[in-house]
């Protein structure tokens, strides 16, 4: 293999996974001030499956590609402190307000600046939860897809050879490159941020941010040209304006129900020594024995 | 999702401290590596930043992964097949991921592959480790061994053995064998020079992590020589052969933590440093880091303890009310926490002496030291040799003492196998044995007394500081305090017989303990107000001990020694 160019789509989501009483707002939209930003776990398990590619072979590159406004450039620094080689920023006001169509009609065009022979993202994002937008793509490319991917098994005369988690058991296929793979939860977690890799690149800021930087850093970002993020607005990629953002997007919200759960979920023991633990456990726990 | 570091505002508070600016400076040479290092500092505010970060990014793994994988490391523990180490699944995948995230090699220079940490943030992290799983802290914590290689060994070896730290090869410091634990200078393993090639034949015994790639052996180079004079230190490379582990010890905590019997068959191994120093000078190195280490570990274990305790304290519901409401239990609890901030500002205060002068005495083999810096060297070294007995004599006993209450704290439940605190009890167990028992710690630490060096540290720079507008009360405490101990020191030595002063020694130790750790945290109060409260409550506690230790000395007469002897 000569080399090997992997693009990682990557989303910056609000943490859904601890949602206070405040997480939404009244008008029925994600109340993104009071939930920490975090890189869409699922996006990461994608990455790791880069990063391993990388590891493995010569001659792979990693990039992000992610989407949203300038802050959303965390995600290709937390991507380069794990070792992705860059990323590039999508971000306009055009883009806002996009539903999945939207988006995946987006990053499919910017996806036409680049080169790539492997783009890989999470299954689905925690806000959304659609599972819709790695699928798209793929449509709008003209890819082949391979969905539900847990592990990359294998790269050779131009074709990847992966393994899907499905629901009722494993499936290995091979698929001819370039090809969009989403990944699984299931997949191997992400490696952690590397403390060399943070101090390389921590100043690393993509334009929008870099206005705000002035004096020896601003001067740090002319001396080392890595640390430039590359940003694009609509008028970088090659777009119809009226499929972009809320003109873009056909899914209109009607109401949003709050969900007040009446019972705790119930929950499924196995039957051995490890589930009859695990129950005596929570029960002591919460002093119902004991 | 847990952050060992973000959820307690204690280290950074550490971190902050005025010192910190001379440290880095030092570390940094100035920061001269800027220029040609992507990822060197430019400036302070750069180095603490990136201090910060990767702390960040120790909280995370401690709190994610290793303290995730804790229980079922402490139930599996290593194993031995044929002849080697197998680590705990957990175990592994805690040292893969640390490796992954670069950091081993914290505190080496750059050209090692090193972050060039200076000692402080070092230590934080080993806190950060120990809080999360003790047993690992210890193979972790053996990247200490780079410290000394990096000290005594030849250049050549330098460029050889540390960056493998960095790739994931691990450490472990051969020192102790079946009749030579306190008493090193009775090492017998062999090294003999064969056709310009050291070998080594014996056995060593109670050898943390002893399957190691790399370790540093103690060994007796001269033969016929009986004494820690004819000792030399040796770096051997598993990757050479020769040496098997004959099994694991089955201890009572820190399971995960593999204890090593080890066999050498002529195993080849490169003399570290000069023939003859191994005891006398290189092991004292390696002890007084290995001692900063168990400090920084046994608060660790102190503070998942104390976390414990405290979270039982709340949750327990016990005749209409939470536990924690009754004063039994509350007073428990806050002398937990003030016992475990004391212990921790000791262990920075000395990490920071330990950074000072290692960085001199680094800087010496550069260029010569100003006669100022030499003064500097000096005055750090002696503060860094006499703080560190103290430190992890009162951090190990208050670790235990802390996971002592947190146990009990948890009732009946404590006592069973179904909560962390039983683990954190054992673990704590050990932390006032190893690398120098508290008994030998008071050994260390009684010459601080009896030539007055504490007593000047307390007059001379403790009481001269200002006071927080409130905290009189307990800084005319610390000074009577002072006094008692001044006068129990004078009865002691005025005997004039050194059986006498060793009888005493712990209680006059641990009398200046109470009273530095004290002025330690008054310091701490005029940096930051919510330590105002742990400071009047440690003195109070502190007064209390001291005013007893007194007491015991002043009533007690040269013959009554006599009864206590039983030999």
């Amino acid at each position: 293999m000569k080399e090997l160019k992997i693009v990682v789509l990557a989303k910056q989501v609000p943490d859904t996974r601890n949602v206070g009483k405040d997480a939404m707002k009244s008008d029925g939209t994600v109340n993104r001030a009071a939930l920490p930003a975090i890189f869409n776990p699922e996006d990461l398990n994608a990455l790791e499956q880069a990063l391993r590619l990388k590891d493995a072979f010569e001659g792979v590159s990693v990039h992000i590609l992610t989407m949203g406004p300038g802050r959303a450039a965390e995600i290709i620094r937390e991507a380069m402190y794990r070792g992705a080689d860059g990323g590039y920023l999508l971000s306009d006001r055009a883009f806002a307000g996009s539903d999945t169509l939207a988006t995946s009609y987006a990053i499919s065009r910017a996806l036409k600046n680049l080169q790539y022979d492997l783009i890989l993202c999470g299954r689905q994002a925690i806000d959304g939860d659609t599972a819709q937008v790695g699928p798209q793509v793929a449509e709008k490319l003209g890819l082949p897809q391979v969905t539900y991917a847990e592990e990359i098994q294998r790269v050779e005369h131009g074709a990847i050879t992966v393994k899907r988690r499905l629901e009722r058991g494993v499936e290995v296929v091979t698929c001819p490159l370039p090809a969009v793979v989403t990944v699984n939860g299931s997949a191997a977690p992400c490696r952690p941020r590397n403390a060399r890799l943070v101090m390389r690149y921590k100043y690393a800021k993509a334009p929008q941010e870099a206005r705000e930087v002035t004096g020896e850093y601003a001067e740090l970002l002319d001396r080392r040209p890595y640390l430039k993020l590359t940003e694009w607005s609509v008028n970088d990629i090659r777009c119809e304006a009226g499929e972009l953002g809320l003109n873009g997007s056909p899914t209109k919200v009607k109401t949003i129900e709050n969900v007040v759960f009446q019972a705790k979920e119930s929950k499924v023991l196995t039957v051995d020594d490890a589930g009859i633990d695990e129950l005596m456990k929570e029960l002591i726990t919460n002093h119902t024995i004991g | 999702m847990a952050n060992f570091y973000t959820d307690n505002t204690d280290i950074k508070f550490h971190l902050e401290h005025p010192l910190m600016k001379k440290i880095v400076a030092l570390k940094e040479r100035d920061f001269q590596d800027a220029a040609t290092r992507e990822d060197a500092p430019r400036n302070f505010e750069d180095a603490m930043d990136n201090y910060d970060k990767v702390l960040e990014i120790v909280g995370e793994i401690c709190g994610d992964v290793l303290a995730e994988n804790a229980e079922d490391v402490d139930a599996e523990g290593p194993r031995v097949v044929n002849g080697r180490v197998e680590y705990a699944p957990g175990t592994r995948q805690n040292h893969d991921v640390l490796t992954q995230a670069g950091l081993y090699n914290m505190s080496l220079p750059r050209e090692y592959d090193g972050l060039n940490f200076p000692i402080v943030p070092y230590v934080m992290a080993a806190e950060l480790v120990s809080r999360a799983d003790a047993g690992f802290g210890n193979i972790w914590g053996l990247q200490d061994c780079a410290e000394t290689i990096h000290e005594f060994a030849s250049d050549d070896q330098k460029r050889r053995f540390l960056p493998r730290g960095a790739r994931g090869e691990t450490y472990s410091m051969d020192l102790t064998e079946p009749d030579a634990g306190s008493d090193l200078q009775a090492v017998q393993l062999k090294a003999t020079l064969k056709d310009g090639q050291w070998l080594l034949n014996g056995v060593k015994r109670f050898i943390t992590n002893g399957d190691a790639q790399i370790a540093l052996v103690l060994a007796r180079s001269e033969e016929g020589t009986q004494d820690g004079r004819g000792l030399s230190m040796f770096i051997y490379d598993r990757a050479n052969g020769g040496m098997t582990v004959r099994r694991i010890e089955n201890k009572l905590g820190i399971k995960g933590s593999p204890t090593c019997e080890l066999v050498f068959k002529d195993a080849p191994a490169e003399l570290c440093g000069d023939r003859k120093l191994g005891l006398i000078k290189y092991v004292m190195s390696l002890m007084n880091g290995a001692r900063l280490g168990v400090g920084a570990q046994a608060v660790g274990i102190a503070e998942a303890a104390y976390r414990e305790g405290l979270k039982y304290a709340r949750e327990r519901f016990q005749f209409g009310k939470a536990i924690i409401e009754f004063p039994a239990v509350y007073e428990m609890l806050a002398n937990m926490q003030v016992k475990l901030q004391g212990a921790r500002s000791i262990l920075y205060e000395t990490s920071r002496f330990v950074d000072i002068y290692k960085t001199y005495t680094h800087l010496a083999t550069e260029r010569s030291l100003e006669k100022e810096e030499r003064e500097e060297l000096k005055k750090y070294q002696k503060l860094a040799d006499f703080y560190t007995p103290l430190l992890k004599l009162f951090a190990s006993e208050y670790a235990n003492e802390i996971a002592y209450d947190a146990l009990q704290i948890h009732g009946g439940s404590g006592y069973m196998k179904d909560y962390p605190i039983q683990r954190l009890a054992r673990d704590a167990r050990i932390t006032n044995i190893y690398e120098g028992t508290s008994q030998l710690q008071v050994v260390a630490a009684i010459r601080g007394v009896t030539t007055g060096h504490y007593l000047k540290q307390v007059r001379e720079v403790y009481e001269l500081l200002p006071v927080q507008p409130g905290l009189e009360p307990a800084s005319e405490a610390l000074k009577g305090m002072t006094a008692e101990y001044e006068a129990a020191v004078a009865t002691v030595t005025a005997a004039g017989d050194p059986e006498y002063v060793d009888f005493h020694a712990r209680r006059l130790v641990e009398m200046i303990g109470y009273i530095i750790i004290g002025y330690l945290l008054l310091q701490d109060a005029s940096r930051r107000e919510s330590y105002a409260k742990s400071a009047a409550l440690f003195v109070k506690y502190g007064q209390a001990k001291v005013a007893a230790h007194a007491a015991f000395i002043r009533n007690f007469q040269t013959e009554d020694l006599e009864a206590y002897k039983k030999a």
